[in-house]
């Protein structure tokens, strides 16, 4: 080993401390990077191959009653592949022992022949024998939320009869990644239940011999979705068929979209920023740090070594500092990645989990921050070399300081020299002051973007719960029903207030521009389920008029006064009666308002206007309902064995569910982002305080030996130090501003949007933790200079 | 001494009308005032002068590690100031040893890796062990900086300075920072240099107690030289004292 290189290990050692923190600070950015990229691509391709081997449908559709040989008319579709035809019904289950009304959802599985499309995974168990009533396959997740086993029984109110089906298997699907209940927000594995039952079975009971009522589809090729679409909604239409529709507004798959779209802008977004905050206070730390080096590069040029052998010393230096961080970096990020993922395939019941390790996230992670890095340090030995090594062996000339302008001024002629000295370190130096102002100001702005998404996400729930959707259950119904069934509803024990709805699945056209989409038909005045204006006012429906969110009003470039085309796709009594009154020209209705939404694609409607529009009479698709929760048994048992109801949405209870799983998910993220950040802010306060300390460290032995206290002493670095700390929180805090306004631009989908909001305790959050750092990193250095050997510091300069 | 003088003395460094000005901020310090000098091979010189006479000036600009703002410096025959950054690390590299006052050990190696660091780029060096042999510190070769004495530094430093057999030995105040007895040591280094080596050694100094080792000695005064003495017999270091 050259001594050279003997040299650099040994100063390597000595500085382990700053080299430790910087290596640190650029494991952070590494690592969001790989843990990010890392858990998106391995569920991307998880998904990818689970949708392969299982067969996932391209196009879906589902009718009333279809005769079978309609199948073979379907299949002839040019561009179809593969078809399956089943029974699918939901129906109100009921387990032993859990008080609430679940939904649940039969779906045929052929007797005598494998799945086509949607295959399961057989988890454990069996299929059910062909023909039995009473057995059936559940969905593992919600096996798993009750505990059920094989052998267990569940029961289901199906056509109308309460029947006992005994579990014989447990199975995965992936029509059902995220298994979410009809009209809830999110997935709830104790309230909804897939259950495949035999197709005879299913037939029998629904009476549905020889027919069919749901219909999937793969495409031979996807490009032509459109096309078959078209066609297959021309052959179902005659039977009831509500609009067929590809997987983009699938439900499970949407969900899943929106998700891995949204951890796909928390890859794209977050990361960079880390990985790029991080190289720039690399960049500058290490700069600084070979600035101090001057005179050792001088006494190599004096010595007779070269440039480019000086140069790549300092360039091995900076390069086994980069390892370091790399290395911990990627061993970081690909532990967190793994940990991510597999707490995502978890809560998604992927059956197996691919993890996908590219080597180009590793390379691009390790040559930004490495590049940044290097930079850093050449730029500063090259300006060292570019002195005469005579000049770089002396200590720099003393600077020339002035006096403030507020001291000429005579403002602070009340301050000590202390004080003064402290002061005039960041005039004289604007430029290192500004540089350690950024990288505080940068490490605070990580922390605003780490937390942000939490404020915004409070803020929706809060606009999404307690200010719009303020009914504790819907109650959503197998068929429409006159608006008496309000009565039955409010006679129910516990009920104290009760509200109609009507959903009809549309199609909103303006132009050139469509969209399918649910329009909700509401009273004049909700008072459960409200609509919000966008100043968050709850707003009463006009007598005419479609009022639509922003994001659609976005989508189809629609604004108040437009008038929108809207075709009817299902949910009306024309499809339910099968008579051939069938809509099919599309009608014009104008915008009357604008108004928010924070989830789905939503458009409203006055619900007797609606009504009329569609010439079906005062009928209501289901019920919003509050109850008193002291009736909550004798209200839900009452539920159970109500045969009309199709399903049930408990609002309250979904919200818990949803603040739990976003407890899992987010924080989970949000946890490893802040304790990220964390280590970034720790790392450049320690390192700016030591360079601090170094470059003074003259200046403040010669204040010791001229009989000032340590303390004293300490008080120039604290106050410099202090003064630059504070200045960095509003450019931190608006810089978090910034950089959290890009991540949520990532975040937004049709099944939800976050608004962007940022409350004041996150920007204190941040603030204090750098304030603490800061406070830890002072102290550590105030221990150094009570260390101070003051004789050799003075003694080895003139 | 060692029939140089009368039998035509060969020139090592030949200096013309060199100036040199220092800008600092608005101070304009002219460090160089036109400068006539001859060093001729083997011979110990010593410039005496007070702080700011320009001694260390020259030294810098004869070692190649400053430049002259006019005037020439040639190094037998050659012109430093034509040399570009590469000439004159090369220049520096092979000719030339220096020994500074504060020593510039590099604190992370011992005493015999601080040799190695030149002895490892130089053409046909002495080993560490024999320069620092040569110094006396064959006894504290595995020491770091942080472990010698004052004196024990700048002998390694001297060892540093000459383990590459330079033509050349500048000293700036090598015994600055030393007290008497371990200055005379560091003296009596230089002195064995001088003598077994051949090597043409310029040592300034601020003490005139020193100037009895050489063979000449150069006064300056405010960027001249202001007197050349001869001195008809070199004391060894153990004779003078301060």
């Amino acid at each position: 080993m050259s001594t050279l290189d003997k040299k650099l290990l040994r100063d390597l050692v000595h500085m382990w401390a700053q080299a430790l923190a910087i290596a640190l600070v650029m494991a952070a950015g590494v690592s969001t990077l790989v843990l990010a990229v890392g858990a998106y691509r391995s569920l991307e391709e998880t998904r990818a191959a689970y949708y392969e081997r299982h067969a996932f449908a391209d196009v879906f559709a589902t009718l009333t009653r279809a005769p079978r040989h309609l199948a073979d008319e379907i299949a002839a579709i040019p561009g179809v592949a593969t078809l399956e035809t089943r029974i699918a019904r939901s129906a109100l289950v009921d387990v032993t022992g859990f008080r609430q009304p679940l939904t649940g959802q039969a779906i045929s599985l052929p007797d005598h022949r494998e799945l086509r499309l949607n295959r399961l995974y057989l988890r454990k168990g069996r299929l059910p024998e062909p023909g039995a009533t009473s057995e059936v396959v559940v969905n593992e997740a919600f096996a798993l939320a009750h505990g059920l086993e094989l052998g267990d029984d569940i029961a289901a109110i199906l056509n109308g009869r309460k029947r006992s089906l005994r579990i014989v298997g447990v199975a995965l699907s992936p029509e059902f990644i995220y298994a979410i209940g009809p009209g809830d927000l999110m997935p709830d594995d104790r309230r909804f239940v897939v259950m495949w039952m035999s197709e005879k079975a299913l037939a029998a009971i629904f009476d549905l011999e020889g027919a069919f009522n749901s219909v999937a589809l793969k495409l031979a090729d996807p490009a032509s979705e459109a096309r078959v679409i078209e066609r297959l909604d021309a052959l179902i239409r005659r039977y009831g068929g509500a609009g067929s529709y590809g997987r983009e507004d699938h439900i499970s798959h949407a969900f899943l979209d929106a998700e891995l779209k949204q951890l796909y802008a928390l890859a794209r977004v977050i990361p960079p920023i880390f990985l790029f905050v991080s190289a720039f206070l690399i960049n500058m730390t290490l700069s600084r740090l070979i600035e101090l080096e001057r005179e050792q590069i001088g006494l190599l040029k004096a010595l007779g070594y070269a440039r480019g052998t000086i140069a790549a010393h300092y360039v091995k230096l900076v390069l086994l500092v980069s390892l370091v961080g790399i290395l911990i970096g990627v061993a970081l990020g690909t532990w967190f990645g793994l940990g991510l993922t597999r707490l995502y395939a978890e809560f998604f019941h992927f059956p197996f989990l691919i993890f996908e390790r590219d080597a180009d996230v590793y390379l691009a992670a390790a040559a930004i921050s490495a590049g940044a890095a290097v930079a850093g340090g050449l730029k500063a030995v090259l300006q060292a070399l570019r002195l005469p090594p005579a000049v770089a062996m002396q200590p720099p000339a003393p600077p020339s300081y002035r006096r403030l302008l507020t001291e000429r001024l005579g403002l602070l002629s009340s301050l000590s020299q202390l004080t003064r000295i402290s002061l005039r370190h960041i005039v004289r130096w604007p430029l290192r002051a500004a540089f350690t102002v950024v990288g505080l100001a940068l490490a605070a702005s990580l922390m605003i973007v780490s937390l942000f998404s939490l404020d915004s996400v409070e803020h929706m729930i809060d606009v999404s719960f307690s200010l719009a959707q303020r009914q504790d259950a819907t109650l959503n119904l197998s068929v429409l029903q006159d608006k008496r069934v309000l009565d039955a509803v409010a006679d129910l024990p516990g009920v104290m207030r009760v509200e109609p709805y009507r959903s009809v699945w549309v199609r909103l056209r303006n132009g050139h521009l469509e969209r399918k989409l649910t329009i909700n038909g509401k009273p004049a005045e909700p008072t459960l389920a409200r609509v919000v204006d966008t100043r968050l006012r709850p707003t009463p429906l006009p007598p005419t008029g479609l009022m639509v969110d922003e994001h659609v009003a976005e989508i189809l470039s629609l604004r108040r006064g437009d008038m929108v085309e809207v075709e009817i796709l299902g949910g009306w009594r024309g499809a339910e009666r099968q008579d051939g009154t069938a809509r099919r020209g599309a009608i014009e209705v104008p915008v009357t308002d604008i108004v928010q939404s924070y989830f789905g694609l939503t458009a409203y409607m006055q619900i007797d206007a609606l009504n009329a529009l569609l010439d079906d009479g005062p009928v209501v698709s289901g019920v919003h309902f509050s109850y008193d929760p002291a009736a909550e048994d004798a209200l839900f048992q009452a539920i159970k064995s109500t045969p009309a109801v199709a399903s049930i949405a408990m609002l309250r209870l979904s919200l818990a569910k949803f603040r739990e799983t976003l407890a899992k998910n987010i924080d989970m993220m949000v946890s490893i982002y802040v304790g990220l950040a964390m280590v970034v802010a720790m790392g450049v306060v320690y390192n700016s305080a030591r360079i601090q300390l170094s470059e003074q460290a003259r200046e403040l032995a010669s204040l010791r030996v001229l009989g000032f206290t340590e303390a004293e002493v300490s008080r120039v670095l604290l106050v410099e130090l202090t003064i630059l700390v504070l200045l960095a929180q509003p450019l931190g805090w608006l810089l978090g501003y910034l950089f959290s306004w890009i991540t949520i631009q990532g975040f937004s989908s049709d099944l939800y949007r976050a608004p962007f909001v940022i409350h004041e305790a996150t920007y204190a959050r941040a603030s204090l933790v750098v304030m603490v750092s800061a406070a830890v990193s002072a102290l550590a250095v105030r221990r150094r200079i009570g260390r101070f050997d003051l004789v050799s510091v003075l003694k080895t300069r003139d | 001494m060692n029939g140089r003088g009368e039998s035509g003395p060969v020139p090592v460094f030949s200096v013309r009308g060199l100036t040199k000005v220092y800008r600092t901020g608005e101070v304009e310090v002219h460090a160089l005032a036109g400068l006539d000098l001859d060093l001729v091979a083997g011979e110990m010189v010593v410039l005496l002068g007070p702080s700011g006479s320009g001694k260390s000036t020259l030294l810098n600009i004869l070692g190649g590690l400053d430049r002259p703002t006019s005037g020439t410096v040639r190094f037998r025959g050659q012109e430093l100031d034509a040399l570009d950054e590469q000439g004159l690390t090369a220049f520096r590299r092979r000719h030339v040893g220096f020994v500074f006052q504060f020593y510039n050990l590099i604190p992370s190696l011992t005493a015999r890796e601080n040799v190695a660091l030149v002895t490892e780029i130089s053409a046909d060096p002495m080993t560490a062990e024999a320069a620092l042999d040569l110094v006396g510190l064959a006894g504290r070769m595995d020491h770091f900086p942080a472990q010698l004495s004052g004196g024990e530094q700048q002998r390694v430093a001297i060892a540093r300075a000459i383990a590459k057999r330079p033509e050349v030995l500048l000293c700036d105040e090598p015994t600055g920072a030393l007290d008497s007895k371990t200055g005379i040591r560091v003296l009596e280094a230089l002195t064995a240099v001088n003598l077994e080596l051949g090597t043409t050694t310029a040592v300034i100094t601020h003490n005139a107690a020193i100037k009895d080792i050489a063979d000449r000695v150069i006064l300056f005064a405010d960027g001249r030289i202001s007197e050349t003495r001869v001195n008809a017999r070199r004391l060894a270091p153990s004779e003078v004292s301060w």
